[in-house]
Order: structure tokens, then C-alpha cells, then sequence
């Protein structure tokens, strides 16, 4: 692992210690308004500033940490489950199953442009944190989906997965015990990239007015409440510091990919 | 031959395995695919016995369809068509659950001791998993029925709870017939099991090999590219070209007397390890490669590489026949009366 990885985990590690324990590291109640404190600069009292509203903007990017993650976590979990299930299915079965899995369901969904879908699912379904939930896993299962179903597809043809089946091993066992554990490494790297991933799709329509609705304190939400041209010029904070949040939390889990894909490749470990 | 009472264990009746590649469909031509159905005919009409208690050795070059072979006989590969009989029991047509408990008797070892075993399971675990999947502890533990494998094949059973990487070749292809022997099989698919291995280790995993067959009355079909070894441990030896049996024949007449010119190359291509004689001997040296199994030659699959081709032989595709008292093989320009090719006409 390189020094990259290490600064992403300890990155990581921050936010998600700042999500559990956001109370306690929260100074202000989120949704505590004072008209009197709008676009409040930096201080010792609003360490971040504050917002149109007055709102805290330190205790809103500390709670936003839970947003975030919890998004970022439930929908790689979810997709990954669903798109390794799949993914399985196709690789394992092969013929008609794979042909109608891979070549019309995948490309289906990959043919649409992700956010695309995303805003057209939930300008459907109706906003809220489980609709923006549902919205990214339909968007982003294919992709573990299309990784798994390669990996299966390699990994059946080895030996010893012919062994099991010469030794009676059913379809379920060959699947689990001799193909899974052998297949799941670069999902694992996937994973790591997919959490970058949600966390910006989170961030992109809850700017667009598609994700959380206010006054939820959603890194997303809170810049597209800075939109203006006075706002950027006359209190930038307002724009930055969730703005950064979403930088760092998104390098993070890139870096720690990354790193994890070169530790998981030996082949590709730089000297 | 060694005695064996001449009863059929396996018999394969003019087993076909073909692969569809594709193409000659309608969107291949618009996709600029091939335009006729390309097809390859791994193993394309094979019909022999093997008889309980010999070693069936099955040799020819990379690409000629033997371990194609060796898997479809144990239906890990789908079979196109034909019958594969084992005591009387076509195993071809059987169904997935028919065939999965024939499985107990028929087992294989394989080429790559790296490749079979899984590298993230204990050895304790893969000898293990068929007598779990079979239940063939016979109320014993499982753990003690591995440690007596592993004790058959000459391996400590200290080591039940190590992993496959750390162990060598040689040892990794003990716990690959450990394995094999879990379900206490009739007969056995050794695909190419010492290629992988180095040359003293071959001899060893050979011995094993013989020895187990003795006490526990094994039949083999031995698949093997190096004719020495096959020399060594086969009963019978069938020479396979582009998914078809050119001869078939007892070991040691097919070392003394090959018929067919392809064997005869192939066994004048084994050096003998004296100089003078090695410098003296003749040798017909093939020249180019196996043709592609997927557009094989017309006739006699051969003849492109046969240096006594006569123009039948591109028409004409022989029969395997018995030239002499249990030898086959399978040239027009030899018959049983006139076993010997004349020189070209």
C-alpha cells in the first residue's frame, strides 16, 4: 500500500468517526436558525460560518457526514449484493441466461447515463433519503453485475472448480464455496471506488434539488442553497466548506480503490 | 496386455464433442462474422473399450482433443453425441442426478497441480469435501478418514490444515489423488497428471499411481502427451489425431510395430538414450502443424502431413479396423492382409 492509501484511510476514518459521533461534535442544532447571524464569516461561535439562515454551517457538514456515508454505504452494499447475485448467475449459467443477462439487461443499463436515470427515477418516484437510495442501486448494480459475471466466467473453467463437480459438488456449492471466494477481489476495489461514486451522486441531486429535501443538512443541499453570484463573492464559505467535505470524502475512498486494487494485484504493484 | 478378464468397464460408442463458435447466422454476416457455422471438432466420432483393471493410455500432440476426451467422459463437458456406457450405463444420456451419483465411481486427477486445487480451501477440507457432499464417512469423522488418505499417498497427516500454496508440485498432486480417492472410485481420468511435474517426480507420482491401482484395483485412462511415460504405466495405448483414434493397440506392440505413418513419426520422435544408436536410427520427421479442428481436412485427417499420402487419401476417411490380432488402426493404404505401407507410388 502506498503512502496515498494511507492518507485516504485516515481520511475516511475521519468522516466516518465524525458521522457516529456527530452529536457530540455538533456545536449548534442544524436546524437552529437566526436571522439576525446570515452569512456570518468564521469564528470562534460558528466555526464554519453560517448559512442564508443563520444555520451553523460546522454542525451542518458534521451531520451531512451522516448523510453522506449512510447513502454512500447502504447503496454500494445493496448494489454490490444485487450485482454480485446477478453477475453470478450470468457467468455461471452462460448460454441463453447469459446472453439475455449481459446482452440485454447490462447494456440496457449502462446504455443510460447514470445521473441521467438517477434524476429520471426519482423525479418519478418522489425525493426523500430511501428514494434517492433506491434510485442510485438501480444505477449502480450493473456495474458490480458486469464485474462478477466476468470474474465467474473466468473462474469456473479453472480446475478445481471442474474438480467439485467431478466430486458431485451442486451448482450452489461450486458457486459459493470454489467460485465466490475466488472471484470476490476486484469487487472489493469496485466497492472502495463505488462509495466515491454515491457520495458525488448523492451530492449531484441533492443539488439538483432531487435529493434530500431541506432542511435535512445534505453536502449537496447545503451548496445549491449558495447558488448566487453575491453569495459566492460577499461569503464563499458558505459554498466551501461543505463543498471540501465532498472533495475529501470522494479522494478518499478513490485513494483508498486504488491502493487497495495495486495490494489485491500484485501484478500491478509499482516498484 | 495384462490379464484383464476382458470385460468392458467404460465404452464410448462413436462419441462426438464439438464446440459452436459461432457465425453463419444472419447478424454475423451483417456484422462481418464468419459467414458458415464455425465449428470445432474437438473429439469427432470416437468409439473404444477400456477394461476393468487396465490403464488405457491415451496419447497425441497439444489441440488433438484428448483431454476434451477425458472430460466428456465424465460429462464435464457437454457431449454432443453418442454414448459413453459405463457398466452397461449410458452416462451420455443420463440426467444431472443420475450422473452426479455415478460420480462416486468415476473420478480425475488433473494436469495443473496449481490450477486444482482451491487456493483458498485447507487440505483437510478439499480431500474432505467429497466424502461431506457423499456422506462416506461411515460414522467415522471425516478428519480421520482425510488423515488416512493423505497417509495412502505418501503425505504426512500432519499438514491437513495447511493451505495448497505451500506445498510443492509433487505434493500438490498427491492431494489432488487424495482427493480423487475420497469417493473410493472404479476408474479414474489421469489428465496428463506429471506434465506439470519435474522428471523425478514424475517417476514417483507414477509409481503412486501404479501402486494405488494394485491395491485398490483401478482402471485408468492415462492422458498423456509424453510417450515414454504412457510406455511406462499403459496396458493399451490409443493414439489420438484431430478428435479421432488413429490406432489402438496393446503397449507393447505399438512400440515395437507401429502401422499407422502417424504413430510411426510420433514414436520414431522419442529419443533413445544411447548415442550410437540415437545417431544411426531413422526418423520421419512431420513437418507443419496439426491442422485447426475446425476446418479439418478432408479423408483422412492426416494427410496433409503424411509423407505416404496417396491422392484417395484426401477423399477417402478410414475406418479404424483390426490390421492384426487386437491392433487398430486407421489408414486406407493398410489392410489386414497387406499391413505394411509400400513405398509411394
Amino acid at each position: 500500500m502506498n503512502r496515498l492509501t494511507y492518507i485516504g484511510i485516515a481520511i475516511a476514518a475521519v468522516f466516518i468517526l465524525t458521522a457516529i459521533f456527530a452529536p457530540f461534535i455538533a456545536t449548534h442544532d442544524v436546524a437552529a436558525q437566526d436571522l439576525f447571524l446570515r452569512y456570518a464569516s468564521p469564528s470562534a461561535e460558528h466555526f464554519f460560518g453560517t448559512d442564508a439562515l443563520g444555520r451553523d454551517i460546522f454542525s451542518r457538514v458534521v451531520y451531512g457526514a451522516r448523510i453522506s456515508l449512510q447513502v454512500g454505504i447502504i447503496v454500494v452494499t445493496v448494489s454490490a449484493v444485487i450485482g454480485i447475485f446477478i453477475g453470478s448467475i450470468a457467468g455461471f449459467y452462460g448460454g441463453f441466461v447469459d446472453k439475455f443477462l449481459s446482452g440485454y439487461v447490462f447494456n440496457v443499463f449502462l446504455a443510460f447515463p447514470g445521473l441521467l436515470l438517477a434524476i429520471a427515477l426519482v423525479a418519478f418516484l418522489g425525493a426523500g433519503l430511501g428514494k434517492l437510495i433506491l434510485a442510485l442501486c438501480v444505477i449502480g448494480w450493473v456495474g458490480y453485475a458486469r464485474v462478477m459475471r466476468g470474474q465467474v466466467l473466468k473462474i469456473r473453467e479453472y480446475d478445481f472448480v471442474q474438480a467439485a463437480k467431478a466430486l458431485g459438488a451442486s451448482n450452489m456449492r461450486q458457486l459459493f464455496t470454489h467460485i465466490l471466494p475466488n472471484a470476490i477481489q476486484p469487487l472489493i476495489v469496485q466497492a472502495s471506488l463505488g462509495m466515491a461514486g454515491a457520495v458525488l451522486s448523492e451530492a449531484s441531486l441533492s443539488f439538483l434539488g432531487l435529493g434530500i429535501p431541506p432542511p435535512a443538512p445534505s453536502w449537496g443541499t447545503m451548496i445549491e442553497e449558495a447558488r448566487g453570484i453575491d453569495i459566492l463573492y460577499n461569503s464563499p464559505h458558505v459554498l466551501f466548506f461543505p463543498g471540501i467535505a465532498i472533495a475529501l470524502t470522494v479522494l478518499s475512498f478513490n485513494f483508498i480503490g486504488d491502493g487497495l486494487r495495486e495490494y489485491l494485484d500484485p501484478k500491478q504493484r509499482k516498484r | 496386455m495384462t490379464e484383464t478378464n476382458g470385460k468392458s468397464l467404460i465404452s464410448l460408442e462413436n462419441l462426438k464433442v464439438h464446440f459452436n463458435l459461432g457465425g453463419g447466422g444472419i447478424l454475423d454476416k451483417l456484422t462481418g462474422g464468419s459467414p458458415v457455422p464455425r465449428v470445432v471438432k474437438a473429439v469427432d466420432g470416437v468409439t473404444f473399450d477400456i477394461k476393468a483393471g487396465e490403464t488405457l493410455g491415451l496419447v497425441g500432440e497439444s489441440g488433438c482433443g484428448k483431454s476434451t476426451l477425458g472430460k466428456a467422459l465424465l460429462r464435464l463437458t457437454p457431449i454432443t453425441s453418442g454414448k459413453v456406457f459405463y457398466n452397461g450405463k449410458d452416462l451420455a444420456n443420463s440426467s444431472e442426478k443420475e450422473m452426479r451419483e455415478q460420480r462416486k465411481h468415476l473420478q480425475m486427477i488433473f494436469q495443473d497441480p496449481y490450477a486444482s486445487l482451491n487456493p483458498r480451501m485447507t487440505v483437510g477440507n478439499i480431500i474432505g469435501e467429497p466424502i461431506r457432499t457423499f456422506g462416506l464417512s461411515d460414522g467415522g469423522s471425516v478428519e480421520r478418514k482425510v488423515q488416512d488418505l493423505m497417509e495412502t499417498v505418501g503425505m504426512s497427516r500432519r499438514f491437513i490444515k495447511r493451505y495448497p500454496h505451500e506445498f510443492s508440485g509433487g505434493q500438490r498432486q498427491r492431494i489432488g489423488i487424495a482427493r480423487a480417492l475420497a469417493v473410493d472410485p472404479e476408474f479414474i481420468v489421469a489428465d496428463e497428471p506429471i506434465s506439470a511435474l519435474d522428471v523425478s517426480i514424475q517417476a514417483q507420482i507414477m509409481n503412486l499411481m501404479e501402486d494405488l491401482q494394485t491395491q485398490k484395483n483401478l482402471t485408468y485412462l492415462f492422458i498423456s502427451h509424453d510417450l515414454r511415460a504412457i510406455r511406462h504405466v499403459a496396458d493399451r495405448v490409443a493414439v489420438m489425431y484431430l478428435g479421432k483414434i488413429v490406432e489402438l493397440a496393446g503397449a507393447k506392440d505399438i512400440y515395437a510395430e507401429p502401422l499407422m505413418p502417424y504413430t510411426k513419426a510420433l514414436i520414431s520422435a522419442v529419443p533413445v538414450p544411447d548415442p550410437e544408436i540415437e545417431s544411426k536410427r531413422e526418423r520421419i520427421i512431420l513437418t507443419g502443424d496439426v491442422p485447426s479442428p475446425i476446418n479439418p481436412p478432408t479423408g483422412c485427417r492426416f494427410h496433409t502431413r503424411c509423407p505416404f499420402a496417396i491422392e484417395d487419401c484426401k477423399r477417402i476417411e478410414p475406418e479404424l479396423v483390426e490390421i492384426k490380432p487386437k491392433h487398430y488402426a486407421a489408414c486406407i493404404r493398410i489392410s489386414p492382409e497387406n499391413p505394411y505401407i509400400e513405398e509411394n507410388v
